[in-house]
């Protein structure tokens, strides 16, 4: 009985399908794993990159010293010594960030606190001791080098405020003058007009050219006026340096820093990366306009892709005749969705960019020619190219999902006198939105990660301004747009300085995964509210 | 199997079991329940059938799939259609209100009329006609929406907007159906709450909504218990007062039970149709006979 027993258990094993069972388990948790795994690489190496960390100084045995902070640590595989990897920055004393320097070499390592790490506008960090300020431009009634610092660079940096905000007058005064200019220029066009004398420029144009002048040298004056204030500071090994206040974005001494204030440091450079513009070839500073970019690049693909799609996928389910054409057609859009997408990218530089923006050009932009407007690389022509390529995805799943339902949901709206496309509307589409969802899905998803078509349609390393700002008519759908998946590209490989580049590639990495991640979320959060309501009952 | 005697036996007691009358054609003359509709002939209406199908063949492509059928529907009247599997007994329904549309390639021959107008006119307007001619089918299909929004799909898709018109209806039509109490405080639930014979009423209360004149019924019950069966019964007993209907079963017990009148199809032939009584006691045709007292089919 037992022995029996036994065997029925055995067997039964593979009978009941057990192997099976656990072969597809294990294929799941490895595609997880691999998921988790890369997420987290990249977002322990992204996330790392905020942390102030302490700054290390080395006494060498040859009697010299350095400081900046350790970035790793190794074994040499031939000589088998110890190797610590220092950022020591300055790159404009030293030319390079990173060195290598033995174990066996560093006599003395130690912590100092009045060590101070500066966050520069060019040349990336500087590392070292502040000697003194001079700033004439700034009133100091303290004696202490330090204070009189912190004081004299919050004053320059408060006076610098003004500087942004010529800038901007600057930006748009520039605008207006621009199209005062174009103005004139599709005059000379329409009278073929030639001279200054008889189309003289108009009081707008004059003026809004005065106002520019005005501006520029008042901008002028006041950054000849700031950068006279400067401070002084010693690396470790002495030299010293004369930095101007207003290069320095941030000043921080994280020997001296308890956990809560490099927490809040830590938020501080989230903040600018999230609202930031970037800085040193994208290297340094925020990504906003990246993912500004990114955004916007996925919403108006969606609004040419996803009601394209809807109508085409209904088209082809509910209205079609189904024939070989129809068939046909189905097998085309199904294959068109596994087209590399730089063979989309190039049709849309062909059809989109030369073809109808080459169009839009000699019709409504004469006067301009042959400075391109439409005619080359933008936001509207890189989301179009993107709606085309997703276009199939939103096809195939309105499909699907219209096909799976019951024929008798049709025949019992049809059969209340309702008409074709009130059925459509008031019952198959509700009931099809959960896996119409799931194309928006996949392909926002597929869209925001998109790289090689958009570097031939519109895609920048780095934009003068955005595609929407407050200038008249608010949209530049024509304009240039920065790309977070582009932006991992160029920092990542074309940048001069790959070392120093390679926190911003994870990080950059780390945001697009978010980003698809939130986009997605949502679309799920809203499918998973739309299935309760609309998933027809069994028996 | 059952004798023919047991079957007008089984007949009659049924008949008093849901407190209807076997019909007398006394009745048919005075009949005024359902009032004349606008546009549509009037006068001595109630004597004209419903629906007059003159020599219909139909067509799936180049099958053949009804051969010169000719049935007269009486107004308020149940009309039971009864076959084999595959004789053409859906396919017949279907032509009544033209769902057959649906399908590509099908083609009829002859003449249907509803109230003397000709249904397969290629102006006439098929919405107006499937508003008139309603429909229940056999696997209950309510909308994933809730009760409300099912029972006044019609309604809505016709243009009504007033909330008070709209819950009137939806009160008026669950009634009807024999819902209203079982569902009365759960209007605003999905419909997929309810069971499959609930279901199944709330159908027939969502064909009835629009307030059509025949109601097309295509084996209502095959997908039920036979509680739900018995209720569903008993409203198409109650319904005949309204509506007429059309209803096809493979169930004689249920023909005979709820029908006045029943036709037999046989490959695609109306082989016999006649007072239900009488079709199921004294058949003529030979193949009716072998088919009721389950000698094949
Ligand atoms: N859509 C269709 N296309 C082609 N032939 C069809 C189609 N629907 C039905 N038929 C054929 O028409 C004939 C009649 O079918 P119908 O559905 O009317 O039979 P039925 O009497 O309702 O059968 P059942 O009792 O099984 O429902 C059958 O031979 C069937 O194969
Ligand atoms: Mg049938």
């Amino acid at each position: 009985m037992d022995n029996s027993n036994k065997q029925v258990v055995s067997s039964n094993f593979v009978g009941r399908g057990e192997p099976q069972v656990w072969a597809t388990g294990t294929a799941l948790s490895i595609i997880l794993l691999i998921a988790v795994v890369l997420i987290l690489v990249v977002a322990l190496n992204g996330l790392g990159y905020f942390w102030p960390s302490n700054l290390a100084q080395f006494n060498l045995a040859d009697g010299s010293s350095v400081i900046g902070e350790i970035h790793g640590e190794e074994v040499a595989k031939r000589s088998g010594t110890d190797r610590v990897q220092l950022k020591i920055g300055n790159r404009d004393l030293y030319g390079l960030d990173f060195r290598w320097f033995d174990r066996s070499d560093i006599e003395e390592t130690s912590f100092p606190e009045n060590a101070i790490a500066l966050e520069r506008i060019e040349y990336g960090n500087f590392y070292g001791f502040l000697k003194h300020t001079d700033a004439p431009g700034v009133e100091l009634d303290q004696d202490d080098t330090r204070d009189a610092f912190e004081l004299a660079w919050k004053d320059i940096k408060d006076q610098q405020e003004t500087l942004a905000a010529m800038d901007g007058e600057i930006r748009h005064i520039n605008y207006e003058l621009k199209r005062a200019r174009s103005k004139r220029h599709k005059r000379e066009y329409a009278e073929g007009i030639t001279t200054r004398t008889e189309n003289p420029q108009s009081p707008d144009e004059i003026d809004a050219k005065a106002r520019l002048d005005a501006v520029a040298s008042e901008k002028d004056e006041t950054v000849a006026r700031l950068a006279v204030n400067v401070a002084v500071f010693t690396d470790a090994a002495g030299t010293e340096k004369e930095i101007r206040l207003m290069d320095i974005e941030r000043v921080t001494r994280p020997n001296a820093m308890s956990i809560s204030e490099k927490v809040f440091h830590y938020l501080d450079k989230l903040v600018e990366l999230f609202l930031g513009e970037p800085r040193e070839s994208n290297t340094e500073g925020g990504l906003f306009p990246a993912i500004f970019g990114t955004v916007m690049l996925v919403f108006l693909m969606s609004l040419f892709s996803f009601p394209f799609g809807i109508i085409a996928g209904v088209y082809l389910r509910e209205y079609a005749k189904q024939g070989i054409l129809v068939r046909t057609v189905r097998i085309a859009v199904n294959n068109l969705a596994g087209v590399p997408s730089i063979v989309y990218g190039i049709f849309g530089l062909g059809f989109f960019i030369y073809g109808i923006g080459g169009a839009i050009d000699r019709v409504f932009f004469t006067e301009q020619l042959p400075t391109p407007t439409f005619g080359s690389g933008g936001i509207l022509w890189a989301s179009l190219t993107l709606g085309l390529l997703t276009v199939p995805v939103v096809i195939v799943a309105t499909e699907e999902a219209l096909g799976t339902i019951p024929q008798g949901i049709r025949e019992g709206s049809l059969s209340l006198g309702a008409t074709k496309f009130q059925t459509l509307v008031r019952v198959l589409l509700p009931m099809a939105s959960p896996g119409i969802l799931t194309g928006f899905i996949l392909a926002m998803a597929r869209a925001a990660g998109e790289v090689a078509p958009l570097m031939i349609t519109g895609v920048v390393k780095l934009a003068p301004s955005l595609p929407i700002d407050g200038q008249f008519p608010y949209i530049h759908a024509e304009r240039k747009f920065m790309h977070l998946g582009f932006h991992i590209y160029d920092v990542g490989f074309q940048s001069p300085n790959v070392e120093a580049a390679k926190p911003m590639v994870f990080v950059t990495a780390l945001l697009l995964v978010l980003l698809v991640l939130v986009m997605s979320s949502v679309a799920i959060f809203m499918r998973n509210r739309m299935k309760k309501r609309f998933s027809v009952s069994d028996f | 199997m059952l004798s023919m005697t047991q079957f007008a036996k089984e007949e009659s007691d049924d008949f008093a079991a849901i407190g209807q009358n076997p019909p007398d054609d006394s009745h048919l003359a005075t009949s005024a329940s359902a009032p004349p509709r606008e546009g549509y002939a009037t006068g001595n209406d109630a004597q004209r059938p419903v629906i007059r199908a003159s020599n219909v063949d139909f067509f799936y492509g180049n099958a053949q799939a009804l051969f010169d059928v000719s049935m007269d529907v009486p107004r308020n009247r149940v009309v039971a259609l009864i076959g084999p599997s595959g004789c053409g007994k859906s396919t017949f329904l279907r032509c009544l209100n033209r769902m057959t549309d649906l399908i590509d390639g099908v083609r009829v021959n002859g003449s249907i009329q509803l109230d003397g107008e000709e249904i397969n006119r290629p102006d006439l307007d098929v919405i107006e006609l499937r508003r008139r001619v309603g429909m229940i089918f056999q696997r209950y299909n309510p909308f994933p929406k809730s009760i409300f929004e099912n029972v006044v799909y019609g309604l809505r898709i016709s243009g009504v907007r007033d909330r008070r018109a709209l819950e009137e209806a939806c009160e008026r039509s669950l009634r009807g159906a024999a819902l209203w109490d079982e569902v009365k405080d759960r209007l605003k639930e999905s419909a997929f709450e309810l069971s499959g014979g609930q279901q199944q009423r709330l159908c027939i209360a969502r064909a009835t909504a629009v307030n059509p004149e025949v109601v097309l019924m295509d084996e209502p019950c095959s997908a039920l218990d036979p509680r739900s069966t018995a209720r569903i019964e008993k409203l198409i007993g109650e319904l005949r007062n309204k509506y007429t209907i059309v209803i096809v079963t493979h169930n004689m017990q249920q023909a005979s039970r709820v029908s006045d009148f029943t036709g037999f199809l046989y490959e695609g032939r109306l082989v016999e149709f006649g007072v239900t009584q009488t079709l199921f006691t004294k058949p003529i045709e030979k193949e009716t006979e072998d088919y009721i007292t389950g000698r094949f089919g």
